[in-house]
């Protein structure tokens, strides 16, 4: 690899390379309206369990798009399913049912 | 000895299907659960079974459900059922009367104008003919109705009516010619050979003048016994197998039978209960707000039923119980749909351990808004006001911290999730070591009551309102404003609380009465039992339903659960929502 001279803290990268896109794909089939999702994070301001732990549910939802799927994995069952974020959300996103499709995918 | 062989098709089809049926009710039965099948032997000696005779014939012959639907179409069920079950009756006490004895077969009452010689009388023959012609009379006019509901449903009170598999639609048709052609072996016997009575008798003379019913009577016979007979074979396997399940079923019920996954058989039962009359179409807002037409109950259990593809329709409910507040069946149709849903969220001993919620304060009240209440905060906020003024020392279980109550995650399908955050939440409540368990959404109220077992009363927010007012604890001003009100689902059809909103809001607002108040409210599309529906699908179903209840001429709707008031909220411009708390903390007298 030529380097440049610049580099890129590992944090933000995004390498499509390891990263799978197949959850984001899964979810994006069961659920299509978690495509209109602009990341405002209004879910997460109101999230039940985001009160007591640290679950973003905006920032996994995030990770899942860029193929980055570990943390998702381990932290999606520690939502409630109460279902504030779906009366929250200003672009119509049925949260819960993307939660579900989520968890629906690791099971299998 | 009377016989003829055209008894023959009647009594095998009618051995046939009794052995079938023995078969079948006893394997469904073994199949049940240890706690049902003690249940059973418990309830079956006890005033449970007269209770389950007395609903027999109130709701399988009478049909008084679906009386309260629609007359006409309580009517045509009546005619069809009570009829039959009637000429059964007097048919069978008629062939006792004449043969004076107990043991004559089945066939014999049957085809008793065909075996009686007309000319012989026998105490009361006449009073009998007459009695028998009425009830054959009163069935064909239900079958009258039932033809013209089958073209023109909207003549009779539906809007929709079933659509059904051609079996069914053949053994409908059998069921129809069973009735015309008793009516035509009668006729044409009396025509002949005299007897009958008004009905028969005229039709009879009638006949005679323009046709050989001397040679017809043989076929006629003959044909109504193969139609009944038909029509017994082809029972078990149509829609009409919910005739002799009915029965059965309403002694299970009654029995205090439970609906659980452990116990297929009862399942099975109540599938092969549906008559498939096509209430529950008309009732669903799935329907009438988006033409949704293959969701509904009687849909889903024909689809179970007959092993097609349903795990969609599974998650494409609102359990919001309207289907089965109508159903004239009295089926668990919310708690089949909920057993089918899959129990997918993995568990394992860690599972919410990030919850940590400090050990409340210790008082005689506790109150639990509820995740949703977070959401409305005028509900809490007018729920402190009025036990401000009403004095009572309480504790706030959920103010900062809190955890949802489990029922959402049991909705869908989740349950041993569900049930490690009610242990969780259980512990919580115990700590508090309260007298009394108030909360705010009728969501947690349900869960509360049903699966906490607590040792300590539940109630929801209206229902300690109207207990401060009538202890005369909370003082309130009438307020002239012209109110509606929206029983929630979980808290009306799901937890049965009707009269203590009713009787806060009479006593301080003017309150209309609309056709949606009590078991017939509206849901207002936010149920979280939904899994299935998209946001816009969702707002379309608030926003029917609150068009629904402006054309009351209310000034305000109001409800008593948060889930509702945010959905509703979204059309402040055509009804303006508010929670019971609110107008009672906004009408409040300080004491």
């Amino acid at each position: 690899m030529i380097f440049w001279g610049y580099s890129i803290p590992e944090g933000k990268t995004i390498d499509y390379d390891k990263n799978s896109k197949e959850l984001a794909e899964f979810v994006a089939k069961k659920v299509p309206d978690s495509s209109l999702c602009i990341g405002c994070g209004g879910c997460t301001a109101t999230c039940t369990a985001g009160n007591l732990t640290d679950f973003n549910i905006r920032k996994l939802q995030m990770l899942i798009k860029r193929g980055d799927t570990q943390e998702a994995k381990e932290k999606i069952h520690t939502c409630m399913l109460c279902g504030k974020c779906l009366l929250v959300c200003p672009r119509g996103v049925n949260t819960r049912r993307m939660i579900l499709a989520i968890m629906e995918y690791i099971r299998q | 000895m009377y016989y003829d062989n055209f008894v023959l098709p009647f009594t095998i089809g009618l051995n046939l299907l009794l052995i079938f049926l023995i078969i079948r009710y006893i394997r469904w039965i073994r199949s049940f659960s240890f706690d049902n099948r003690r249940l059973i032997r418990k309830g079956i000696f006890s005033t449970k079974t007269l209770r389950s005779v007395k609903e027999i014939f109130m709701e399988s012959l009478v049909h008084r459900k679906i009386y309260k639907t629609n007359s006409f179409l309580g009517y045509m069920h009546m005619c069809f059922a009570l009829g039959w079950f009637l000429l059964i009756v007097v048919g069978k006490t008629e062939s006792m009367v004449y043969h004076t004895s107990l043991m004559n077969p089945p066939y014999f009452a049957i085809f008793f104008r065909f075996f009686h010689p007309a000319k012989e009388t026998f105490p009361y023959s006449g009073v009998f003919a007459f009695i028998m012609d009425f009830i054959l009379l009163f069935i064909l006019t239900g079958l009258f109705l039932a033809i013209l509901k089958r073209f023109y449903s909207r003549i009779i009170g539906m809007k929709k009516t079933t659509r059904h598999r051609p079996y069914d639609i053949l053994i409908l048709t059998v069921l129809w010619l069973i009735f015309p052609l008793r009516f035509l072996a009668e006729s044409f016997t009396s025509g002949s050979r005299g007897g009958g009575s008004f009905l028969t008798n005229t039709a009879g003379n009638f006949f005679a003048e323009y046709l050989p019913v001397d040679s017809l009577i043989y076929t006629a016979w003959w044909a109504y016994s193969i139609a009944l007979g038909l029509f017994f074979i082809l029972l078990p396997f149509s829609r009409y197998m919910h005739i002799p399940t009915e029965m059965v079923y309403i002694f299970l019920k009654n029995w205090g039978v439970k609906l659980d996954k452990e116990s297929p058989g009862f399942e099975k039962m109540q599938i092969y209960s549906c008559s498939r009359c096509g209430i529950c179409i008309d009732r669903c807002q799935l329907n009438t707000s988006l033409q949704i037409n293959d969701t509904q109950s009687v849909y889903y259990l024909k689809k179970i039923r007959h092993k097609k593809e349903y795990e969609t329709l599974t998650e494409n409910c609102l359990m919001c119980g309207r289907c089965e507040s109508a159903c004239p069946v009295d089926l668990d149709l919310n708690q089949i749909r909920l057993n089918k849903r899959p129990d997918i969220v993995p568990i394992n001993k860690d599972t919410y351990n990030y919850i940590n919620i400090s050990t409340p304060k210790k008082t005689k009240v506790a109150y639990f808004a509820g995740c949703m209440s977070h959401l409305t905060p005028t509900i809490p906020h007018s729920m402190l006001k009025i036990f401000k003024n009403a004095q009572v020392d309480f504790t706030f279980l959920d103010e900062n911290k809190g955890m949802c109550c489990g029922r959402p995650m049991k909705l869908s399908g989740n349950l041993s999730a569900s049930e490690i955050l009610t242990e969780k939440n259980k512990k919580i409540i115990e700590e508090c070591e309260a007298e009394l368990l108030i909360t705010s959404c009728p969501i947690c109220y349900k869960t509360f009551k049903e699966d906490y077992h607590l040792n300590i009363p539940v109630l929801h927010h209206t229902e300690y309102i109207n207990k401060l007012i009538q202890e005369g604890k909370l003082k309130t001003r009438p307020s002239t404003v012209k109110t509606v009100f929206h029983n929630p689902c979980e808290l009306g059809r799901g937890s049965d609380v009707y009269k203590e909103p009713l009787e806060v809001l009479q006593s301080t607002t003017h309150m209309v009465v609309t056709k949606y108040a009590g078991k017939d409210a509206l849901c207002c599309g936010g149920s979280l039992a939904n899994n299935h529906l998209t946001v816009p699908q969702r707002t379309q179903i608030s926003q029917n339903a609150l068009q629904s209840y402006s054309t009351s001429g209310a000034e305000l709707l109001v409800t008593a659960c948060p889930l509702c008031k945010k959905a509703f909220n979204q059309f402040p411009d055509t009804l303006p929502v508010k929670d019971i708390a609110e107008i009672v903390a906004e009408n409040t007298i300080s004491c």
